[in-house]
């Protein structure tokens, strides 16, 4: 009985989270009105040409970035090197918006930098040039910081992965070690890194929190601008769906370099990769490079945020503000436990049943993670809305009873866009899991005498315990660090810590957003940390 | 404790694929049977069928004449009182190698259970490695723990999937000897799939010989060697070369290399032609002997010499001489034929 329902209900589960995409890619063909025209002969362009900008600037900061340390870290000896393989991650904890809050205060006219400046060289208004931080650049600059880690945690794999040998060959082959790396290591790696990038861009794309702080109009702002300021849903959906489009390409790219990558596997034998012992001041160059990044991408802004919080935790954190926090982790732990629940159904059926209709659902679930926060608010009010209105007038009708709004601007609606968002990133983690326990321990159990069922709790439980975890904490982190879904689709003084951070951000408020931020970073550190100790400790093949 | 199993005219297919077809064979308590074949010729799916994974579409599996898969009917797996040693050991990483030898003794009293984990680690010559986790084994350890997990709840037949296939060669043909001791000493009725004859040598009392699917022949090892059934046995089990010949006689042919006689009668009529299988150790090396050829080829294996010889007609024979008789390429050395087992198959 159960084994029936099951294929269907993964079916239906797949169907009902994919309503969202469907719904914002159905207005792509619907015929144009007048705000769209509107849209299209004022600002279209500019967003279209904005985000290009940003994905062309992001691109090159965290291919630079993101390659420059994981070669240094891969193949070279020098001080600090044991650190920086796992510090290199730590920029990760740091959402974009937060680090474009911390560098606007520290750097804009009144903040300390400018001010110290100033009072040394006794300097007033427009006297000297400084670099504007709430600008494209600027923006540019805070995306590398923080998605940089991508493209190193990626490409360092790719360079580990390497067989020892091609690196030799080349080298007796007559490179010297900068020839190697980019005749051979780079090409070698090259999947790696275009990957890597792919999953930046689209954290770049997906991005509201800095943009709309730094006043750049792209679709995120753009669609949050036509909805709320000029009321109309439809040209909005339609931003999202051009928005859709441009993040699809990137999935299209990031799967294609996944594919290729497995093919770029040299060999399946590892030995230590041979370390260069840099000397001099080649050394402290390497050093130099790695610690930039770390120091612009996290320590900066997270003794910036302490300060700012030592100084105003006191007067921020009252009442309303542990509510505030209570609310957060109980949203955070009830959608990561759902998530893990339909992971889990899902996963297994996807192992049990295996067929056409199953892997494809999984599939249409898994490319969740991609779609950007604003998308699925916008595909997920519009559906519920008019659910609201048809229950609302058939009950009217009926029984003359309003309901009103059931469940657009309901906890229903957030926790159903998390699940379109970050069921993906459940299922990941819960199919490495199963996919660590072959089939052959399944029929081992059988063999010796135990039930399906038994084997579950004896074998299975206890070996998936470990990736259960893992996806309940992702998934946790990631509700407590989204903030456009969030913002659009709570109830009405519902608050999560993101959302009070950039609502105190946006006021100007700077300081006051410290304690908030620096909870969702201290969050965030959880899982990167374990990542690190991971990356740390294993090695391909070995 | 021991079973005895009938395999009765057994199809399997995999989704509409029919994999194996007319499958029959028997064995007697305490009896170690084998599946030779290459890759891919279903000898695995014999064994699944057995444990009750695979379902068959036709025939039927009895363990100690009880029907426990047919067409209409499949035993699961747990109730079949079998035990399996897996192609990767399947040994479950969170637990260590004592309690993987615990995990089928559900329902033994606890002194009961772990005397049994004790005793089979003692008879896998482990006795220290208890408490060792599976990563922390070598391959061959991991193997011996695997055995020991599926002999602890003492099965009726025990099934083993390839389990020697990832040794070192030296490392498989001595564990297959003590695998088999231990298997005679409990007195196990067993299975080998493999696609290694000289495992199944070592191990079996009967090897099926299996290709596409079906039996092809069903004898012991010495057997399939110097009676093969067909040119597929015989090009599989051993070397060998097989040239043309007449029937002269009720037991001899004649050949390129002579008349060659054997010891059982020849299932053709005298003037036919017919093929006759000349194994390396058929062709004697004799520097005395007038019968000559030209070695074209030689590879050396330690204690012999296998020679590649072109004999004066232009056929090609195999000949395994000691390994002190060192012959050049090119050079004419002395043969002698000896035949004891007069292989012959219809010309095609």
């Amino acid at each position: 009985m159960l084994d029936r329902l099951w294929q269907p209900g993964i079916v239906l589960i797949a169907l009902i989270l994919a309503i969202p995409i469907f719904t914002v890619a159905g207005f792509l063909f619907q015929p144009s009105e007048d705000i769209w025209q509107h849209l299209l002969d004022t600002v279209l362009i500019d967003y279209i040409s904005n985000s290009l900008l940003l994905m062309v600037g992001v691109g090159l900061g965290t291919f630079s970035i993101g390659v420059t340390c994981a070669w240094l870290t891969s193949v070279c000896q020098f001080p600090g090197k044991r650190v920086f393989v796992w510090a290199l991650l730590l920029p990760l904890a740091m959402p974009a918006y937060i680090i474009a809050y911390t560098y606007t205060g520290m750097f804009d006219f009144a903040g300390p930098v400018q001010t110290a400046i100033r009072e040394w060289t006794g300097w007033g208004y427009g006297d000297y040039f400084f670099p504007e931080i709430r600008s494209i650049g600027g923006a540019i600059a805070m995306f590398s910081f923080v998605l940089f880690p991508y493209v190193y945690l990626l490409a360092r794999a790719a360079f580990l992965d390497q067989s020892v040998c091609v690196i030799e060959v080349s080298r007796t082959l007559g490179c010297n070690l900068w020839a190697s790396f980019y005749r051979v290591a780079l090409p070698l790696a090259r999947p790696a890194i275009v990957a890597g990038m792919s999953l930046a861009l689209m954290e770049t794309l997906a991005d509201y929190g800095t943009v709309s702080y730094f006043g750049i109009g792209v679709f995120t702002t753009g669609i949050f601008r036509t909805w709320f300021g000029l009321g109309d849903s439809a040209a909005a959906a339609k931003l999202a769906a051009i928005l859709l489009l441009f993040v699809f390409t990137l999935v299209l790219v990031e799967r294609a370099s996944r594919r290729k990558a497995q093919y770029h596997h040299a060999t399946n034998r590892y030995q230590q990769l041979p370390q260069y012992q840099l000397t001099g001041m080649k050394a402290w160059i390497a050093c130099f490079a790695c610690l930039m990044p770390l120091l612009f991408g996290f320590i900066l802004p997270a003794v910036q945020l302490g300060f700012w919080a030592v100084d105003t935790y006191a007067e921020m954190v009252d009442e309303s503000f542990v509510r505030l926090t209570l609310h957060t982790i109980l949203l955070g732990l009830s959608a990561s436990v759902l998530a893990v629940l339909l992971a889990l159904l899902l996963a297994y059926g996807k192992r049990v049943i295996a067929s056409k209709p199953v892997i494809a659902s999984v599939r249409i679930v898994a490319t969740g993670y991609a779609i950007p926060g604003t998308v699925v608010a916008v595909g997920v009010i519009i559906p519920f809305a008019w659910l609201d209105n048809t229950i609302d007038s058939f009950m009217r009708e009926q029984f003359d009873i309003s309901t009103g709004l059931i469940l657009s601007g309901s906890l229903f609606a957030v926790m159903f866009a998390y699940m379109v968002r970050f069921l993906a990133v459940s299922i990941q983690s819960v199919e490495a899991g199963l996919g660590k326990i072959k089939p052959s321990m399944d029929e081992a159990a059988r063999s010796l005498g135990y039930k399906p069922s038994h084997i579950l709790l004896k074998v299975h439980l206890p070996l998936m315990k470990g990736s259960v975890l893992t996806a309940l904490l992702i998934v946790f982190v990631d509700v407590m660090k989204e903030l456009p879904a969030t913002l659009i689709l709570r109830p009405f003084n519902f608050n999560t810590l993101a959302v009070r951070a950039f609502e105190l951000a946006s006021d100007e408020r700077l300081a006051d957003s410290s304690t908030a931020a620096l909870m969702i970073v201290a969050a965030g550190l959880i899982p990167v940390i374990l990542l690190s100790k991971s990356i740390s400790v294993s090695r391909a093949g070995s | 404790m021991t079973s005895h199993l009938d395999v009765e005219e057994l199809d399997v297919n995999y989704d509409d694929h029919r994999v194996l077809q007319q499958i029959s064979f028997s064995l007697e308590p305490g009896q170690i049977g084998c599946m030779l074949g290459p890759s891919g010729c279903g000898k695995t799916t014999v064994l699944r069928a057995i444990a009750g994974f695979e379902p068959p579409v036709n025939g039927r599996i009895l363990i100690d004449d009880v029907e426990v898969s047919s067409k209409l009917y499949c035993l699961p797996t747990e109730k079949r009182n079998i035990g399996m040693v897996f192609q990767d050991y399947a040994l479950f990483p969170h637990l260590s190698a004592a309690e993987n030898i615990r995990f089928g003794l559900r329902g033994w009293k606890p002194k009961q259970q772990q005397a049994r984990v004790n005793e089979l680690l003692a008879m896998i010559g482990m006795p220290a490695y208890g408490q060792a986790f599976p990563h922390q084994l070598s391959g061959g350890q991991q193997q011996r723990v695997a055995l020991a997990r599926a002999m602890a709840p003492q099965p009726g037949i025990l099934l083993m999937d390839e389990p020697f296939s990832n040794m070192d060669v030296e490392l498989r043909e001595q564990l297959a000897r003590e695998v088999r001791d231990i298997l005679k000493q409990e007195n196990i009725t067993a299975i080998l799939v493999t696609h290694d004859q000289y495992e199944a040598f070592a191990m079996a009392d009967q090897i099926c010989v299996i290709n596409e699917g079906g039996i092809v022949q069903q004898d012991s090892g010495y057997n399939l060697y110097h009676q093969p059934a067909n040119r597929f046995v015989a090009d599989f089990i051993g070397q060998g070369v097989i040239i043309p010949a007449e029937v002269t006689g009720e037991f001899t042919v004649k050949t390129e290399l002579g008349v060659i006689s054997g010891d059982t009668p020849i299932d053709s009529d005298i003037g036919d032609t017919v093929d006759i299988l000349i194994r390396p150790d058929d062709v004697v090396h004799d520097d005395d002997s007038k019968e000559t050829a030209v070695v074209v080829e030689k590879a050396f294996r330690g204690a012999d010499f296998l020679y590649f010889l072109r004999i004066d007609s232009g056929s090609e024979i195999l000949c395994l001489a000691p390994s002190h008789h060192d012959h050049r390429v090119n050079e004419r050395i002395g043969i002698r034929l000896n035949v004891d087992h007069l292989v012959v198959f219809d010309r095609v």
